[in-house]
Protein backbone atom coordinates (compact mmCIF):
# COMPACT_ATOMS: atom_id res chain seq x y z
CA UNK A 1 0.00 0.00 0.00
CA UNK A 2 2.69 2.56 0.37
CA UNK A 3 4.42 1.49 -2.10
CA UNK A 4 1.23 2.41 -4.44
CA UNK A 5 1.23 5.28 -2.52
CA UNK A 6 4.56 6.62 -3.43
CA UNK A 7 4.46 5.72 -6.80
CA UNK A 8 1.10 7.80 -7.23
CA UNK A 9 2.71 10.72 -5.21
CA UNK A 10 6.18 11.37 -6.19
CA UNK A 11 5.84 11.85 -9.78
CA UNK A 12 2.80 14.42 -9.25
CA UNK A 13 5.28 16.26 -6.99
CA UNK A 14 8.30 15.88 -9.38
CA UNK A 15 5.86 17.22 -11.89
CA UNK A 16 5.12 20.37 -10.25
CA UNK A 17 8.81 21.21 -8.63
CA UNK A 18 9.93 21.12 -12.56
CA UNK A 19 6.77 22.97 -13.69
CA UNK A 20 8.03 25.33 -11.20
CA UNK A 21 11.55 25.58 -12.18
CA UNK A 22 10.56 25.75 -15.92
CA UNK A 23 8.26 28.61 -15.40
CA UNK A 24 10.97 30.39 -12.92
CA UNK A 25 13.30 30.06 -15.90
CA UNK A 26 10.68 31.78 -18.54
CA UNK A 27 10.26 34.73 -16.35
CA UNK A 28 13.44 35.19 -15.85
CA UNK A 29 13.55 37.61 -18.20
CA UNK A 30 11.71 40.22 -15.36
CA UNK A 31 14.34 39.64 -13.27
CA UNK A 32 16.06 43.22 -12.28
CA UNK A 33 18.63 43.43 -10.21
CA UNK A 34 21.41 41.21 -12.10
CA UNK A 35 22.54 39.93 -8.91
CA UNK A 36 24.50 36.55 -10.50
CA UNK A 37 23.06 34.70 -7.62
CA UNK A 38 19.72 35.20 -8.35
CA UNK A 39 18.73 35.19 -12.16
CA UNK A 40 15.44 34.90 -11.84
CA UNK A 41 14.53 37.57 -8.81
CA UNK A 42 11.31 39.19 -10.37
CA UNK A 43 9.82 35.83 -10.47
CA UNK A 44 11.36 35.05 -6.99
CA UNK A 45 10.29 38.25 -5.59
CA UNK A 46 6.63 37.45 -7.11
CA UNK A 47 6.82 33.94 -5.25
CA UNK A 48 8.30 35.06 -1.65
CA UNK A 49 5.31 37.59 -1.69
CA UNK A 50 3.10 34.45 -2.15
CA UNK A 51 4.41 32.76 0.43
CA UNK A 52 3.96 35.41 2.63
CA UNK A 53 0.52 36.19 2.36
CA UNK A 54 0.05 32.19 2.70
CA UNK A 55 1.77 32.53 5.67
CA UNK A 56 0.08 35.50 7.64
CA UNK A 57 -3.48 34.02 6.33
CA UNK A 58 -3.28 30.77 7.66
CA UNK A 59 0.26 29.16 8.87
CA UNK A 60 1.51 31.50 11.29
CA UNK A 61 -1.95 32.42 12.86
CA UNK A 62 -2.27 28.39 12.83
CA UNK A 63 0.94 28.20 14.68
CA UNK A 64 0.38 30.89 17.30
CA UNK A 65 -2.82 29.36 18.37
CA UNK A 66 -0.49 26.07 18.82
CA UNK A 67 1.99 27.88 20.35
CA UNK A 68 -0.30 29.30 22.93
CA UNK A 69 -2.97 26.32 23.88
CA UNK A 70 0.27 23.58 24.53
CA UNK A 71 2.49 24.28 27.49
CA UNK A 72 6.28 24.13 26.34
CA UNK A 73 7.56 20.58 27.01
CA UNK A 74 4.65 19.09 24.85
CA UNK A 75 5.60 21.28 22.07
CA UNK A 76 9.21 19.84 22.73
CA UNK A 77 8.13 16.86 22.52
CA UNK A 78 6.45 16.99 19.11
CA UNK A 79 9.77 18.69 17.88
CA UNK A 80 11.60 15.71 19.76
CA UNK A 81 9.69 13.10 17.85
CA UNK A 82 9.93 14.81 14.25
CA UNK A 83 13.57 15.29 14.98
CA UNK A 84 13.72 11.11 15.73
CA UNK A 85 12.42 10.31 12.65
CA UNK A 86 14.48 12.71 10.88
CA UNK A 87 17.64 11.71 12.18
CA UNK A 88 17.14 8.29 10.37
CA UNK A 89 17.78 10.46 6.74
CA UNK A 90 20.58 12.44 8.98
CA UNK A 91 22.61 9.40 9.21
CA UNK A 92 22.28 8.16 5.89
CA UNK A 93 23.62 11.84 4.02
CA UNK A 94 26.16 11.20 6.57
CA UNK A 95 27.14 8.27 5.12
CA UNK A 96 26.63 9.33 1.88
CA UNK A 97 28.89 11.98 2.30
CA UNK A 98 31.70 9.85 4.16
CA UNK A 99 31.33 10.62 7.78
CA UNK A 100 30.48 6.91 9.05
CA UNK A 101 31.31 8.00 12.68
CA UNK A 102 28.75 10.42 12.63
CA UNK A 103 26.12 7.93 10.76
CA UNK A 104 26.71 5.29 13.49
CA UNK A 105 25.51 8.94 15.90
CA UNK A 106 23.15 9.37 14.35
CA UNK A 107 21.85 5.56 14.41
CA UNK A 108 22.54 5.30 17.99
CA UNK A 109 20.06 8.56 18.69
CA UNK A 110 17.66 6.82 16.83
CA UNK A 111 17.42 3.64 18.82
CA UNK A 112 18.05 5.10 22.09
CA UNK A 113 15.59 8.24 21.71
CA UNK A 114 13.09 5.36 19.80
CA UNK A 115 13.45 3.52 23.35
CA UNK A 116 14.19 5.21 26.27
CA UNK A 117 12.82 8.29 24.90
CA UNK A 118 9.70 6.86 24.58
CA UNK A 119 9.23 6.86 20.55
CA UNK A 120 11.42 10.22 20.55
CA UNK A 121 8.96 12.47 22.74
CA UNK A 122 12.00 12.57 25.10
CA UNK A 123 15.76 12.81 23.57
CA UNK A 124 18.21 11.34 25.66
CA UNK A 125 20.34 10.62 23.61
CA UNK A 126 21.92 14.51 23.18
CA UNK A 127 22.37 14.93 26.94
CA UNK A 128 24.06 11.05 26.70
CA UNK A 129 26.44 12.29 24.39
CA UNK A 130 25.10 11.97 20.94
CA UNK A 131 24.81 14.97 19.21
CA UNK A 132 22.07 16.00 16.95
CA UNK A 133 23.58 16.83 13.58
CA UNK A 134 21.87 18.41 10.76
CA UNK A 135 22.10 16.86 6.88
CA UNK A 136 20.08 16.49 3.98
CA UNK A 137 20.18 15.32 0.26
CA UNK A 138 21.36 19.05 -0.62
CA UNK A 139 23.71 19.12 1.51
CA UNK A 140 25.18 15.71 0.39
CA UNK A 141 24.92 17.02 -3.05
CA UNK A 142 27.09 20.31 -2.27
CA UNK A 143 29.74 18.13 0.01
CA UNK A 144 30.05 15.84 -3.77
CA UNK A 145 30.87 19.48 -5.46
CA UNK A 146 27.95 19.72 -7.05
CA UNK A 147 27.25 23.74 -7.02
CA UNK A 148 24.43 26.11 -6.27
CA UNK A 149 22.59 26.89 -9.58
CA UNK A 150 20.33 29.80 -9.57
CA UNK A 151 18.36 30.58 -6.20
CA UNK A 152 14.52 29.56 -6.38
CA UNK A 153 11.83 30.40 -4.37
CA UNK A 154 9.38 27.00 -4.52
CA UNK A 155 5.24 27.41 -3.61
CA UNK A 156 4.99 26.93 0.36
CA UNK A 157 8.55 25.74 0.76
CA UNK A 158 10.20 28.42 0.64
CA UNK A 159 13.75 28.85 -0.50
CA UNK A 160 15.98 26.52 -2.14
CA UNK A 161 18.51 26.21 -4.56
CA UNK A 162 18.30 24.51 -7.99
CA UNK A 163 20.64 22.30 -6.43
CA UNK A 164 18.80 21.95 -2.85
CA UNK A 165 15.35 21.44 -5.08
CA UNK A 166 16.59 18.41 -6.88
CA UNK A 167 17.69 17.57 -3.16
CA UNK A 168 14.51 18.56 -1.63
CA UNK A 169 12.67 15.98 -3.85
CA UNK A 170 14.80 13.25 -2.71
CA UNK A 171 14.34 14.51 1.02
CA UNK A 172 10.53 13.85 0.42
CA UNK A 173 10.19 11.07 -1.42
CA UNK A 174 12.12 9.03 1.19
CA UNK A 175 10.06 11.13 3.93
CA UNK A 176 9.05 7.96 6.85
CA UNK A 177 6.06 10.45 7.68
CA UNK A 178 5.53 11.80 4.04
CA UNK A 179 5.14 7.64 3.08
CA UNK A 180 2.52 6.72 5.53
CA UNK A 181 0.17 4.45 4.63
CA UNK A 182 -2.55 5.52 6.17
CA UNK A 183 -3.36 8.40 4.60
CA UNK A 184 -5.40 9.46 7.27
CA UNK A 185 -2.37 9.41 9.88
CA UNK A 186 -0.21 10.65 7.26
CA UNK A 187 -1.63 13.89 6.86
CA UNK A 188 -2.51 14.58 10.31
CA UNK A 189 1.27 14.21 11.12
CA UNK A 190 2.23 16.38 7.47
CA UNK A 191 -0.01 18.79 9.09
CA UNK A 192 1.26 18.84 12.99
CA UNK A 193 4.96 19.22 11.71
CA UNK A 194 4.84 21.92 9.96
CA UNK A 195 2.83 23.50 12.69
CA UNK A 196 5.40 22.67 14.63
CA UNK A 197 8.15 23.74 12.77
CA UNK A 198 6.67 27.16 11.92
CA UNK A 199 6.31 27.70 15.84
CA UNK A 200 9.38 27.00 16.62
CA UNK A 201 10.09 29.92 14.53
CA UNK A 202 7.86 32.75 15.33
CA UNK A 203 10.32 34.30 18.40
CA UNK A 204 12.57 34.72 14.97
CA UNK A 205 9.60 36.59 12.93
CA UNK A 206 9.81 39.63 15.06
CA UNK A 207 14.20 39.57 15.10
CA UNK A 208 14.46 39.57 11.03
CA UNK A 209 11.32 42.43 11.07
CA UNK A 210 13.53 43.95 12.88
CA UNK A 211 16.63 43.52 10.78
CA UNK A 212 15.77 43.39 7.63
CA UNK A 213 15.92 46.93 5.24
CA UNK A 214 14.29 44.43 2.47
CA UNK A 215 12.91 41.11 3.66
CA UNK A 216 13.59 39.55 0.48
CA UNK A 217 16.91 40.02 -0.01
CA UNK A 218 17.75 39.70 3.46
CA UNK A 219 16.08 36.01 3.72
CA UNK A 220 17.84 35.24 0.65
CA UNK A 221 21.34 35.74 1.53
CA UNK A 222 20.65 34.83 5.13
CA UNK A 223 19.19 31.60 3.09
CA UNK A 224 22.20 31.16 0.99
CA UNK A 225 25.00 32.00 3.61
CA UNK A 226 23.18 29.39 6.08
CA UNK A 227 23.71 26.50 3.42
CA UNK A 228 27.24 27.01 2.60
CA UNK A 229 27.85 26.66 6.16
CA UNK A 230 26.24 23.68 6.67
CA UNK A 231 27.81 22.10 3.66
CA UNK A 232 30.74 22.11 5.69
CA UNK A 233 29.66 21.45 8.85
CA UNK A 234 29.96 24.62 9.85
CA UNK A 235 33.86 25.54 9.03
CA UNK A 236 33.11 26.92 5.76
CA UNK A 237 36.31 29.10 4.65
CA UNK A 238 35.47 32.38 5.19
CA UNK A 239 34.27 34.56 2.73
CA UNK A 240 36.96 37.33 1.43
CA UNK A 241 35.01 40.26 2.98
CA UNK A 242 36.80 43.59 1.87
CA UNK B 1 13.12 29.62 5.31
CA UNK B 2 12.69 27.55 8.63
CA UNK B 3 15.69 26.96 10.03
CA UNK B 4 16.91 30.46 8.27
CA UNK B 5 14.74 32.58 10.28
CA UNK B 6 15.89 30.85 13.65
CA UNK B 7 19.41 31.05 13.03
CA UNK B 8 18.79 34.96 11.89
CA UNK B 9 17.59 35.61 15.03
CA UNK B 10 19.88 33.76 16.95
CA UNK B 11 22.42 35.57 15.61
CA UNK B 12 20.98 38.86 15.89
CA UNK B 13 20.81 38.17 19.39
CA UNK B 14 24.40 37.28 19.79
CA UNK B 15 25.38 40.83 19.31
CA UNK B 16 23.46 41.92 22.55
CA UNK B 17 26.22 39.27 24.18
CA UNK B 18 29.25 40.66 23.15
CA UNK B 19 30.69 42.92 25.19
CA UNK B 20 31.07 45.28 28.28
CA UNK B 21 33.05 47.69 29.92
CA UNK B 22 36.29 45.61 30.79
CA UNK B 23 39.50 47.05 30.53
CA UNK B 24 41.45 46.98 27.98
CA UNK B 25 44.59 43.88 27.45
CA UNK B 26 41.07 41.52 28.26
CA UNK B 27 41.45 38.17 25.67
CA UNK B 28 39.05 38.01 23.39
CA UNK B 29 37.51 34.65 24.54
CA UNK B 30 37.12 36.06 27.62
CA UNK B 31 35.77 39.25 26.77
CA UNK B 32 33.13 37.81 24.89
CA UNK B 33 32.13 35.17 27.95
CA UNK B 34 32.00 38.32 30.21
CA UNK B 35 29.82 40.26 28.83
CA UNK B 36 27.43 37.30 27.75
CA UNK B 37 26.71 36.18 31.12
CA UNK B 38 26.68 39.95 32.44
CA UNK B 39 24.33 40.78 29.56
CA UNK B 40 22.16 37.57 30.44
CA UNK B 41 21.84 38.07 33.81
CA UNK B 42 20.54 40.93 33.87
CA UNK B 43 18.18 40.34 31.17
CA UNK B 44 17.04 37.32 33.24
CA UNK B 45 16.35 39.19 36.21
CA UNK B 46 15.22 42.41 34.81
CA UNK B 47 10.89 42.48 34.89
CA UNK B 48 10.43 45.56 32.98
CA UNK B 49 13.14 43.91 30.09
CA UNK B 50 11.16 40.96 30.19
CA UNK B 51 7.73 42.66 29.86
CA UNK B 52 8.83 43.97 26.56
CA UNK B 53 10.47 47.24 27.82
CA UNK B 54 12.41 48.59 24.24
CA UNK B 55 13.61 51.61 25.75
CA UNK B 56 15.58 49.51 28.73
CA UNK B 57 16.57 47.06 26.90
CA UNK B 58 18.33 49.46 24.33
CA UNK B 59 20.09 50.88 27.84
CA UNK B 60 21.18 47.83 28.39
CA UNK B 61 22.67 47.00 25.00
CA UNK B 62 24.09 50.28 24.92
CA UNK B 63 26.02 50.65 27.67
CA UNK B 64 27.18 47.22 27.63
CA UNK B 65 27.89 45.88 24.32
CA UNK B 66 28.40 49.03 22.06
CA UNK B 67 31.79 50.10 23.44
CA UNK B 68 33.31 46.57 22.21
CA UNK B 69 32.12 46.80 18.87
CA UNK B 70 33.40 48.47 15.97
CA UNK B 71 30.71 50.29 14.21
CA UNK B 72 32.64 52.21 11.60
CA UNK B 73 34.43 48.43 10.00
CA UNK B 74 31.29 46.66 10.16
CA UNK B 75 29.99 49.63 8.24
CA UNK B 76 32.32 49.57 5.82
CA UNK B 77 32.83 45.63 5.39
CA UNK B 78 28.86 45.73 4.92
CA UNK B 79 29.21 48.44 2.01
CA UNK B 80 31.86 46.25 0.26
CA UNK B 81 33.26 47.48 -3.14
CA UNK B 82 30.85 50.15 -2.61
CA UNK B 83 32.58 51.78 0.49
CA UNK B 84 35.27 52.67 -2.39
CA UNK B 85 32.51 55.48 -2.62
CA UNK B 86 32.07 56.49 0.78
CA UNK B 87 33.30 59.70 2.33
CA UNK B 88 34.33 60.26 6.10
CA UNK B 89 31.65 62.20 6.36
CA UNK B 90 28.91 59.94 4.70
CA UNK B 91 30.91 57.25 6.88
CA UNK B 92 30.21 58.81 10.14
CA UNK B 93 26.12 59.28 9.41
CA UNK B 94 25.95 56.00 7.88
CA UNK B 95 27.52 53.38 10.64
CA UNK B 96 25.50 56.01 13.26
CA UNK B 97 22.29 54.68 11.54
CA UNK B 98 23.78 51.03 10.80
CA UNK B 99 24.06 50.65 14.53
CA UNK B 100 21.04 51.80 15.41
CA UNK B 101 19.40 49.23 13.65
CA UNK B 102 21.95 46.82 14.70
CA UNK B 103 21.38 47.60 18.45
CA UNK B 104 17.35 47.06 17.80
CA UNK B 105 17.97 44.03 16.33
CA UNK B 106 19.88 43.05 18.96
CA UNK B 107 17.66 44.05 22.09
CA UNK B 108 14.76 42.09 20.48
CA UNK B 109 16.61 39.19 20.09
CA UNK B 110 17.99 39.20 23.63
CA UNK B 111 14.63 39.80 24.58
CA UNK B 112 12.67 36.69 22.33
CA UNK B 113 15.67 34.33 23.12
CA UNK B 114 16.64 35.20 26.56
CA UNK B 115 15.86 31.57 28.25
CA UNK B 116 18.37 29.94 25.53
CA UNK B 117 21.26 28.39 27.46
CA UNK B 118 25.11 29.68 25.39
CA UNK B 119 28.03 27.50 25.98
CA UNK B 120 31.72 28.75 24.95
CA UNK B 121 33.79 26.89 23.24
CA UNK B 122 37.79 25.99 23.22
CA UNK B 123 39.45 29.23 22.31
CA UNK B 124 43.01 29.07 21.23
CA UNK B 125 45.50 32.24 19.49
CA UNK B 126 49.38 33.24 19.68
CA UNK B 127 50.28 36.03 21.58
CA UNK B 128 50.64 37.71 17.95
CA UNK B 129 47.28 37.32 16.45
CA UNK B 130 45.35 40.45 16.32
CA UNK B 131 41.97 38.79 14.60
CA UNK B 132 40.25 36.17 16.06
CA UNK B 133 37.06 33.85 16.09
CA UNK B 134 35.46 33.28 19.13
CA UNK B 135 33.15 30.42 19.14
CA UNK B 136 30.18 29.69 21.01
CA UNK B 137 26.58 27.88 20.94
CA UNK B 138 23.29 28.60 21.72
CA UNK B 139 21.36 25.15 22.67
CA UNK B 140 17.99 24.84 21.14
CA UNK B 141 15.15 22.45 22.46
CA UNK B 142 14.97 19.60 19.96
CA UNK B 143 17.33 20.92 17.42
CA UNK B 144 21.01 21.00 16.84
CA UNK B 145 22.83 24.00 18.90
CA UNK B 146 23.18 27.05 16.58
CA UNK B 147 26.77 28.22 16.18
CA UNK B 148 27.14 31.38 17.22
CA UNK B 149 31.07 33.22 16.49
CA UNK B 150 32.54 36.48 16.38
CA UNK B 151 34.65 38.21 15.16
CA UNK B 152 37.15 40.34 16.86
CA UNK B 153 40.14 42.56 15.96
CA UNK B 154 43.25 44.14 18.06
CA UNK B 155 42.62 47.98 18.24
CA UNK B 156 46.08 49.00 20.11
CA UNK B 157 45.49 47.64 23.70
CA UNK B 158 41.45 46.18 23.33
CA UNK B 159 39.84 43.77 21.19
CA UNK B 160 36.66 44.99 19.29
CA UNK B 161 34.23 43.25 17.43
CA UNK B 162 33.91 43.56 13.79
CA UNK B 163 31.33 40.38 12.65
CA UNK B 164 28.87 37.91 14.20
CA UNK B 165 27.83 34.44 12.42
CA UNK B 166 25.41 32.57 13.20
CA UNK B 167 24.78 29.56 12.07
CA UNK B 168 27.24 30.48 9.27
CA UNK B 169 25.02 33.94 8.67
CA UNK B 170 27.36 36.65 8.81
CA UNK B 171 25.53 39.55 10.22
CA UNK B 172 27.79 42.22 7.50
CA UNK B 173 27.79 40.10 4.29
CA UNK B 174 24.24 39.41 5.13
CA UNK B 175 23.35 43.38 4.52
CA UNK B 176 25.86 43.70 1.38
CA UNK B 177 23.41 42.97 -1.45
CA UNK B 178 20.49 44.88 0.23
CA UNK B 179 23.05 47.97 0.18
CA UNK B 180 24.25 47.61 -2.92
CA UNK B 181 21.07 47.44 -4.50
CA UNK B 182 19.93 51.03 -2.39
CA UNK B 183 23.62 52.03 -3.15
CA UNK B 184 22.50 51.65 -6.89
CA UNK B 185 19.14 52.80 -7.07
CA UNK B 186 19.73 56.32 -4.93
CA UNK B 187 23.63 56.49 -3.69
CA UNK B 188 24.91 56.23 -0.37
CA UNK B 189 22.76 59.45 0.62
CA UNK B 190 20.01 56.92 -0.45
CA UNK B 191 21.18 54.12 1.80
CA UNK B 192 21.44 56.66 4.49
CA UNK B 193 17.84 57.95 3.84
CA UNK B 194 16.65 54.36 4.06
CA UNK B 195 18.23 53.47 7.14
CA UNK B 196 16.78 56.52 8.72
CA UNK B 197 13.55 56.41 7.45
CA UNK B 198 13.53 52.51 9.01
CA UNK B 199 14.66 53.47 12.30
CA UNK B 200 12.63 55.91 12.65
CA UNK B 201 9.64 54.06 12.29
CA UNK B 202 10.77 51.66 14.84
CA UNK B 203 11.13 54.40 17.31
CA UNK B 204 7.52 55.43 16.59
CA UNK B 205 6.08 52.12 17.07
CA UNK B 206 8.25 51.43 20.17
CA UNK B 207 6.95 54.62 21.59
CA UNK B 208 3.41 53.68 20.69
CA UNK B 209 3.83 50.83 22.92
Amino acid sequence: MANDMKQTQTPKRLRSAMLVIALAGMLGGCATSGNPKDPIEGFNRAMYGFNEAVDTAVIKPVAQGYDYVLPAPVRTGVTNFFGNIADLFIGVNNLLQGKPDQAVSDLGRVLINSTVGILGLFDVATPAGLEKHEEDFGQTFGRWGVGNGAYVVLPIVGPRTVRDTAGFLLDVTVDPVANLGHVPTRNVLLALRLVDTRADLLPADKVIEEAALDKYSYVRDGYLQRRRSLVYDGNAPREALD
Amino acid sequence: MKYLIGLLAACLFATGAAATGVAADVAPDALVKNVTNEVLEIVRKDKDIQAGNTRKTLELVEAKVLPHFNFQRMTLLSLGREGRQVTPEQLVVLSGEFRDLLVRTYSKALTEFRDQEISFKPFKMAATDTDVRVRTEIKQTGGKPAQLDYYLERNGKSWKVYDIEVGGISLVTNYRSTFAQEIRAGGIDGLIRTLQEKNKAADTSSKAK
